[in-house]
């Protein structure tokens, strides 16, 4: 296991830089993450990034159909937020393990 | 550096030529999956397989039930291929096969069509198989963005780090 400082606190990540512990993450951890990512988080990145916790949370398996069922946002927006592999970069800031779903 | 991370695979060109729901989901799985990871997407369909991008037809696709060894019934024996030609056993595998994959979340295909176009993915007709099944622009579904010859999907095809899959 290793360890990454993020905004002066250090979390324990696995090697491709999820998060193992996810309640160790905050909004400054996430933005500090989001800049590795070249990215600069608005209040919709943060409002799908909660919704990505809170499902994670409730035990529910990501995939890139359920945002489409989160009313925050929908997937065309999902994919212009975070370029490129956007379910895999968003629960990466988000601070949750990477998504095992293939759908 | 491991060869994979050299080589990266930077644009998949998937063709679909049947329309059975296997050969189909194989297709869109796969796409959308490319999507996903942001990997440039083009799904070709041609033949049978277009099936999946005609409006009346892409949420009502079937799998065959005769000449498929690999069918089983519920409990796991193998089907015998007489029982196939029972009327309605194809609609009623077809029905089965639906809905162990809306338990998965796998979503409809005119969904999945959705799905990759919002990520940025490319859907084509082939243009050949569209004059022989008698086809025209309007019966495709609107994610569709072009009926091409083979010659123009090459090109599309085209670019380091590409990759064409025949399912």
């Amino acid at each position: 296991m290793a360890q990454k400082t993020y905004a002066g606190i250090a979390v324990d990540v696995n090697e491709e830089g999820y998060f193992i512990t996810p309640s160790q993450w905050t909004r400054e951890i996430a933005t500090e993450i989001a800049k590795e990512e070249s990215l600069t988080l608005t209040d919709q990145h943060f409002d799908i990034i909660e919704w990505l916790r809170k499902r994670h949370n409730a035990g529910e398996v990501l995939s890139i159909r359920s945002i489409n069922h989160s009313a925050v946002l929908d997937v065309k927006t999902f994919y212009q937020l975070f370029p490129g592999a956007p379910l895999k970069k968003a629960t990466k800031i988000a601070g949750i393990p990477k998504p095992v779903s293939c759908i | 550096m491991t060869t994979e991370k050299n080589n990266p695979i930077k644009k998949v060109n998937i063709i679909c030529a049947k329309g059975a729901i296997e050969d189909v989901y194989a297709t869109l799985v796969m796409g959308n999956g490319a999507v996903m990871e942001g990997i440039e997407t083009n799904l070709f369909f041609t033949f049978f397989g277009l099936d999946a991008i005609v409006k009346t037809r892409m949420d009502k696709l079937h799998t065959g039930v005769i000449g498929n060894p690999a069918l089983r019934l519920p409990g796991g024996l193998r089907m015998p291929t007489w029982m196939g030609v029972i009327p309605g056993m194809e609609a009623f595998t077809s029905w089965m096969m639906k809905s162990q994959m809306a338990q998965l979340d796998i979503p409809p295909v005119s969904e999945f069509l959705d799905l990759i176009t919002a990520g940025g993915g490319n859907i084509y007709a082939c243009k050949l198989a569209m004059d022989m099944f008698k086809f025209k622009p309007e019966d495709l579904s609107e994610h569709v963005s072009g009926v091409l010859t083979i010659g123009e999907f090459y090109e599309k095809a085209g670019g380091e780090g590409s990759q064409i899959i025949f399912t």
